[in-house]
């Protein structure tokens, strides 16, 4: 199965070094390789990420001090275009369209993704949805302040420029779609011999739930979006409801998608730490069929709970108590994932590398957010929690200590053999240890104002929160400060890291088998597979 | 995999001639029950009798009958999942208007 330490060194020149039809920078925009577009979606998303940390700080800092340093107005826009860029720019491409692009197909033994063609369009897509975006904050009437979630009828009154900025969406929606779209048929067709479904690495398992997520929901959020458009520009009354249009049916479509949205977000995120559970354990993975099935069946019961977002807004009390249920049977297959990373450790021989450390926090954050979910999916409990800065902290949770994490823990694990250079390991625990005092500090404090009745998306609010609201603004500095620390370190590594070897962690999957950085082609001679992806024992 | 798929008999004219007609006839019925004036009910046929059109596309036009067991689980998933999703919008829409 695998290619031998000496014919790795024979290997053709890294896809750094390939030569193509273009040069310089058209070499990488007008490039198919999989893993230079999983680099191009890798630089690109973590700009807007900073971008959108950038903006999440500027409205911790006004709520030190309500109207000293931001208006009103500015406000409303700043939450409204943090949520966007976080949600649409990075966290929903984050790992499936760079780590994903980069190494799925090598997971499998591919050369490349099945349609290498509508990979680079789908990067072209995600920049130009990007782009407008960005320009719709500095264009027609002002930035957008309707909130990431675009409700009707506020965003078909708004006077603010919400129409390009869903224009923008739009396309970044189909450029998820393209992504989900390849990475189906890539699984599908392109397994190296002998790799069967049940050998597959179980990231690209998560992968796969996470294509057909994208594939069938994200198509309902562009035609949700352009019924709004149409209703701002023509007032035909879908959701208006003085034109006899139904708001709440808006509410539906718009979490009909933004529910599996999260399972989009966060199934990604699994597989990485699934990853590198067995790796820095030494023992092959426990319970690999469950983990995989968990995986579909998290992105299927993903698909039925999208009204829990809607406790609070009329929709009848049947499907309330109907949506309430089967929330509750998510975290059914997400304790079953817990439980067998949990148990691939016991007996482990441990090597904690910032991989793993990122990891095992993914699983303690995310468990906070699971059980935070718990609360705010039961019916009677959501009545009172629901606008509640409980909200904001259970998300960020869910999404950043989740998602986040687990993305930080596959920059971390799979770096070396993205770049062929090695971190600062002592750097990066430093790094994590920063920001997880930083995020928990940011987080945690919004559990407790929600509790104790602060309103989400408030410019101002009653002295008795002031403490607590300081409190999380000096978090966010922390947090930022490890964040710069982390890809500070990143970037220094690119030039004065040490080489890596081809297989740093002693990961048994493919891409420890081919040098790092991977060659154009992955694999000189494609290999043929006889068993499961961690035979450790 | 692939070999043993490509020796599955093609499907011929004859199939694509009845499937084609098949399609006209369920576009003319979904016409027709819009005439019948049903109210809501007519949403409801006129739903099934797309999923029937659509499947009859799937199965012959795109050749899922030619496919691999699992391509064919994972679409009926798929599809199970829409349906559940436009059952639990439309019961709402349906119990608040009521």
């Amino acid at each position: 199965m695998v290619m031998d330490n000496e014919a790795a060194m024979k290997a053709p020149v890294s896809f750094y070094g390939e030569e193509g039809r273009f040069k310089g920078i058209f070499s990488w925009i007008f490039s198919t390789n999989h893993k230079r577009i999983g680099i191009m979606y890798l630089v690109a998303i973590l700009t807007f990420f900073s971008i959108g940390v950038i903006l999440g700080i500027l409205m911790r800092i006004n709520l030190i001090s309500p109207g000293k340093f931001i208006s009103e107005r500015t406000y409303n826009s700043l939450f409204t275009i943090h949520g966007v860029i976080q949600i649409f720019l990075f966290i929903i491409p984050g790992i499936p369209a760079s780590l994903g692009n980069f190494f799925l197909p090598i997971l499998i033994g591919s050369r490349d993704v099945a349609f290498p063609r509508i990979n680079l369009m789908s990067w072209w897509f995600y920049m130009i949805g990007g782009a407008i975006v960005i320009l719709s904050i500095f264009t027609g009437g002002g930035a957008p302040d309707t909130g990431w979630t675009f409700y009707a009828p506020y965003s078909i009154r708004t006077t603010a420029n919400v129409s390009l900025a869903l224009v923008g969406v739009i396309f970044l929606g189909f450029s998820s779609i393209f992504t989900g779209l390849n990475f189906i048929t890539t699984i599908h067709r392109l397994r190296a011999p002998g790799m069967t479904f049940f050998r597959m690495p179980l990231f690209c398992w998560s992968l796969y739930a996470t294509a057909w997520t994208q594939v069938l929901a994200t198509p309902v959020l562009a035609i949700t979006l352009l019924l709004i458009i149409l209703e701002r520009a023509f007032a035909i009354g879908f959701f208006e409801p003085t034109l006899g249009g139904d708001p709440i049916l808006y509410e539906h479509m718009f979490w009909i998608y933004s529910h599996p949205a999260v399972y989009i977000m966060i199934l990604p995120a699994m597989g990485i730490v699934t990853e590198i559970f067995p790796v820095f354990a030494k023992r092959t993975i426990f319970g690999y069929k469950a983990i995989a099935f968990s995986s579909l069946s998290i992105a299927f019961f993903g698909y039925l709970v999208w009204g829990h977002h809607m406790f609070t807004s009329g929709m009848s009390d049947t499907a309330r108590v109907i949506f309430s249920l089967i929330t509750f049977m998510v975290a059914v297959p997400t304790g079953v994932k817990v439980f067998n990373w949990i148990a691939t450790l016991y007996k482990g021989s441990i090597q904690l590398d910032s991989p793993l450390i990122y990891s095992l926090t993914f699983i303690f954050l995310f468990s906070i957010a699971g059980l935070s979910g718990l609360i705010i999916g039961t019916l009677s409990l959501n009545l009172y929690l629901h606008g509640t800065y409980f909200i904001v902290g259970h998300f960020h949770y869910t999404m950043f200590g989740g998602a986040g994490f687990g993305f930080f823990a596959g920059l971390h694990y799979w770096y070396p053999k993205m770049t062929g250079r090695m971190y600062n390991e002592k750097t990066a625990k430093i790094a994590w240890l920063t920001i997880f005092i930083g995020f928990n500090i940011l987080y945690f404090t919004m559990f407790i104002l929600g509790l104790e009745g602060m309103p989400r998306r408030y410019f101002q609010y009653q002295p008795q929160f002031r403490t607590n609201h300081i409190i999380s603004t000096v978090g966010s500095w922390i947090l930022a400060a490890g964040l710069i620390l982390m890809f500070g370190n990143f970037i220094r590594s690119l030039f004065r890291g040490e080489k890596a070897p081809m297989n740093p962690w002693g990961g048994k999957t493919l891409e420890w088998t081919i040098p790092s950085p991977p060659p154009a082609e992955n694999f000189e001679k494609i290999p043929v597979i006889e068993h499961g992806p961690y035979k450790y024992e | 995999m692939t070999e043993k798929e490509s020796q599955v008999q093609a499907i011929g004219p004859k199939a694509y001639i009845v499937v084609w007609l098949c399609l006209l006839a369920l576009t003319a019925t979904t016409v027709t029950v819009a005439r019948l004036h049903l109210t809501a009910y007519a949403v409801i046929a006129s739903i099934f009798i797309a999923t029937a059109k659509a499947a009859l596309v799937v199965t012959f036009f795109m050749h899922l009958r030619r496919e691999p067991w699992i391509l064919k689980i994972m679409l009926f998933l798929a599809l199970l999942a829409l349906t559940l999703i436009v059952l639990l919008t439309f019961s709402d829409v349906w119990i608040r208007y009521k």
